[in-house]
This record gives C-alpha cells, structure tokens and sequence, in this order.
C-alpha cells in the first residue's frame, strides 16, 4: 500500500482485498469485552476536520483509540483557521507537534494531495469536496461483501486468516441521486468496479458531473428501470448545503422520481441491500420505512465504518515505513 | 508460506517462498505424530485429566498443532476439549521493522479463556518473543487460572525468560541455521527440516 491513502484508485484489487481481509478479523475485535490492541501505542494520529462531521471524525477517532494512537482532534472552528491561518501553515504546526498520520476532511477537492506533500506522516483522506472519500467506499464495500456472505471466513487451521475473501464480482450496484456533490459517489464507483462489481449511476441530468462518461459505469435516469436489476442500492444525501443553483425543480418532485420509498423498495429483488452513507434526509432520498428496514444497511455501515478505518491505520502505520 | 524461523529476520514468519523439501530432514511425519501423542497424554497428566483444559494455537502451524493435540486428549478422555486460535500480529515488539502485515485469525472457544487452564501451542520456540505477545494478547480476552506453553520443536536461543511446558524435540541449532516445520493442513505434508540460511 501506499503511504497516504487519498483517494480509492490508489488501491489495487490486491490492495482492496486485503484491507478487506484484514478488517474482517479486526471486526471481530468489537466483540470483545476489551476492545483494545497495542499495536498503534505511542503514535498521534490529527484528526483535522475543516468541514462538519459526525460519523467520519467519531469513526476516526474510536478506531485510532482501538489501537491505541493518541487522538489529537481538530476542527476549523474555534481554531486559528478563524483567524485566516493556511492549510499550509496548519500543516506546518501539525508537523511540529509530530503526528504520524493526518485524517484530513476540507471542502476544497485536492487539500489532502497538498498535504501530503507538506507532512512526513500518512495522508489519510475524509472527504475532499466533491472528489473523493476513499474509507467510506472502503466500508460500503466491506458492507456488500458481508453482506453478500463473500468475507474471508473457513475454519481456524486452514491458513492464518481462514480463506481470504473474495471480491464483488458479479454484484450489481445502483448509486442513486446527488452524483455531482458526491465524494461518495466517485470513490464507490472507482473502489466497486475495481473489485468487479457492475455499478449504475441514477440521477437527474443536473445532477451528473460533466465527464462522468469517462468513470468506470453506467448511467441511467430511471430509477424504476433499475430497480429490480440491482442487487445492492445506494442512495446518496441531496447535498443542500452545496447546491447554488435550482438542480430540480422542487424538493417533492425529485423525491417522487428519485427517493426510495416502500413501494420501489418492493420492486428490488429478495436478496438486494439498501445502504445510505449518512446523513440522512429522510424522507426525501429515502423513506424512514426503508431507512429502518432489515435491508437497510446505515447502522451496520457505521459499526463496519470503525472496524475499516482501524484497519487503514494498521495498515498505513502499524509496520515499517516505506522506503525503509 | 511456509513458516521458517532464522537468525537473520529474528523471530516470526518470514522467509517466505522457498520450496518444501529443502534442507536437511529432521523429523517425518511418523515422528511427528508421537511426539503429538506423547504431549497429548503429557497434558492429560500434568493437568489432571485436562478437564479445565484450552488449547490456542498460535497462527499459521499452531492452529492444526492445538487441534490434533485436541483429538489426541479426546482419544484417550472420550470428551471434546476446547481449542482456538490466537493471533498476535497486533501484540508483535517487531511490527514496526517490517511492512504492515496481514492478520491471522482470533477464534476463542465459546466458554472463553476465564478461569481456565490456556495452553498455548505454536510450532517452533526460539527467541520467546512470540508467546510474549501471546500473553499480552490471552491478557485482552481474559483472565485464565494458568497458561501453559506447548511447542513441537525447542530449537533454543532465547531472548525472554520464557520456557515450554510440553516439548515435542528439543532440537539443538545454530542461529544460522533456519527450522522449517511443515504440516499436511497447511503445506500437504508432516516435516520438520533443518537448513543452513545463506
């Protein structure tokens, strides 16, 4: 793997696998009475949060205290970023203080590529404006791939971990809504179709990036249509907060032709999941009985979401540095 | 990946890669399984019928090594004992001299570990830095009565104050020189061989 983790297409199908492979076992780690491991002892992880977040810095935060990091926490408020302090100069005093990995969530795409080249620790990005969030596409897919009973298992004696797991080959994923907002979307699409999942992005034109023909899927607006063909069903936050033009013509409308209410949900095969990456609008992109039905999958991808970001610290810090 | 223990890379698995078959043999598959039997009849005895009895193999050759000593005590007892895996990659003193490695597999008995009697069993005892972060690891799952330390091959040069309880052959060596123990659930046969590390 590489030192920084920024965005999912760094990740081989090798390198994929094997995060997965690994966070199956530090998954079973939550089921402990002492959910604890030393391995991390004596190393800082920042937590360095310029955009609002609950679940990523909280995810963060539990699965480097798992192993044991320190845990600095920052966030732009309250801080001298109020004061017009660059992400250089931020960078430059994270630096000082010594962290060996920096968990990085900005509204600006990119701002993590420019960290990295300014810290000598690992780059862990959490979301870069509308680019990419490569841990959660990393949890989503470790999500389909319990789901999907495709997770390293066997017998202990068989080999060290059981039989390593398999990839998402065949499974056909629907990502359904605000693409164009979506770090979400792009680092799924990327991650999905690298381990062999076929995946479909559904959306209002307006809300599909410009050169979304170049990604790795297919694109439809009819959510109807693909409704029983998928076996797994993303639906994606109606970003608000970055929306300054009239993507819709109304909030109701584009529920009634995009969110996901107990009828469509009926119309997805017997085995198909419904995921949503949080935070939920409930009720516009998805209806609060789906939200809590057996299908939906929004608490487990959080459990799941500690169990991975662990796993991408182990595996970014926990051995020898690269070059070494 | 066969497991070697050399002087050169410590303690651990490592040298990964070279074929089954070199080196010099030390011990046959024959071999293998009376010492197995004669620990397992060892165990019975030191612990009194092995009633509060665990077994947790160490990943990867103390994983089939905890399972045939298990069979070999219910053989004799007519009762099932217990047995699991342990991993220690996370408890490791060595993670940070190497690349970040892939975990084994953690399977605790249902019952736990509490109150029991954990013999640990790994495959080769050397330096004792493994089955110190085998201890360090039983720490976070719970508190046995005792823990006790079976191994196959003894082949010496501790760096620990630590010592086995069962012995399958305490085989004298060199730190140059590398034992490789292989077992048919892993590498399709029961060996135990010696070699010169170049």
């Amino acid at each position: 793997m590489n030192r920084h983790l920024i965005s999912a297409a760094d990740l081989t199908r090798e390198d994929a696998l094997r995060v997965l492979d690994t966070a199956d076992e530090l998954a079973r780690i939550s089921d402990r009475p002492i959910k604890k491991l030393p391995t991390l002892r004596g190393r800082t992880v920042v937590n360095l949060f310029f955009e609002d977040s609950t679940r990523t810095r909280i995810s963060f935060e539990a699965a480097a205290k798992r192993l044991s990091a320190d845990v600095i926490n920052f966030s732009a408020k309250g801080s001298s970023v109020g004061k017009g302090e660059s992400l250089k100069d931020t960078a430059l005093t994270l630096e000082a203080m010594g962290a060996d990995a920096v968990v990085i969530r900005h509204s600006a795409s990119g701002a993590p590529h420019r960290l990295a080249e300014w810290v000598r620790g690992s780059v862990i990005n959490a979301g870069d404006g509308a680019h990419e969030h490569p841990t959660q596409a990393l949890l989503d897919a470790f999500t389909i791939r319990r789901r999907f009973g495709r997770s390293s298992g066997g017998e202990p004696g068989a080999a060290a971990g059981g039989k390593p797991g398999g990839g998402l080959d065949g499974l056909r994923v629907t990502i359904v809504g605000d693409i164009l907002h979506s770090r979400v979307a792009r680092s799924n699409v990327l991650l999905l179709h690298r381990l062999g999942a076929e995946v479909l992005l559904v959306a209002p034109p307006t809300l599909l990036p410009v050169a979304v023909d170049a990604w790795p899927c297919s694109i439809g607006y009819d959510l109807d249509a693909a409704l029983p063909k998928s076996d797994v069903v993303m639906m994606l936050r109606i970003q608000q907060e970055r929306m300054n033009a009239a993507y819709f013509p109304s909030v109701r409308e584009y529920s009634r032709r995009y969110g996901l209410d107990a009828a469509r949900m009926a119309q997805l095969p017997e085995r198909a999941i419904v995921m949503h990456p949080g935070p939920m609008n409930r009720g516009i992109e998805i209806a609060a009985g789906v939200a809590d039905s057996p299908r939906s999958t929004v608490v487990e991808q959080v459990a799941n979401g500690v169990s991975v970001r662990m796993d991408v610290l182990y595996l970014l810090l926990g051995g020898a540095e690269a070059g070494q | 990946m066969p497991h070697a223990h050399s002087a050169a890379g410590g303690p651990g698995p490592g040298e990964s890669g070279t074929a089954p078959g070199a080196g010099k043999t030390v011990l046959e598959h024959a071999e293998i399984s009376r010492m197995l039997t004669r620990i397992a009849h060892e165990i019975i005895e030191r612990t009194q019928g092995a009633e509060q009895v665990v077994l947790l193999g160490i990943p990867t050759r103390g994983v089939p090594l905890a399972a045939r000593l298990a069979a070999g005590i219910e053989q004799v007892e007519g009762r099932a004992v217990p047995h699991g895996s342990l991993d220690i990659t996370m408890y490791r003193d060595d993670l940070r001299l190497r690349p970040a490695r892939a975990l084994g597999r953690t399977q605790v008995p249902p019952d736990g570990i509490d109150g029991r009697l954990v013999v640990l069993v790994d495959d080769v005892l050397y330096s004792g830095r493994t089955v110190r972060a085998a201890l360090d690891a039983l720490n976070d799952l719970g508190r046995p009565r005792a823990v006790q330390l079976a191994v196959l091959v003894d082949r010496g040069h501790r760096e620990l104050p630590i010592r086995p309880d069962y012995v399958g052959k305490n085989l004298p060596t060199s730190q140059q020189e590398q034992v490789r123990v292989l077992l048919t659930e892993v590498d399709g046969e029961d060996a135990v061989l010696l070699r010169v590390a170049r």
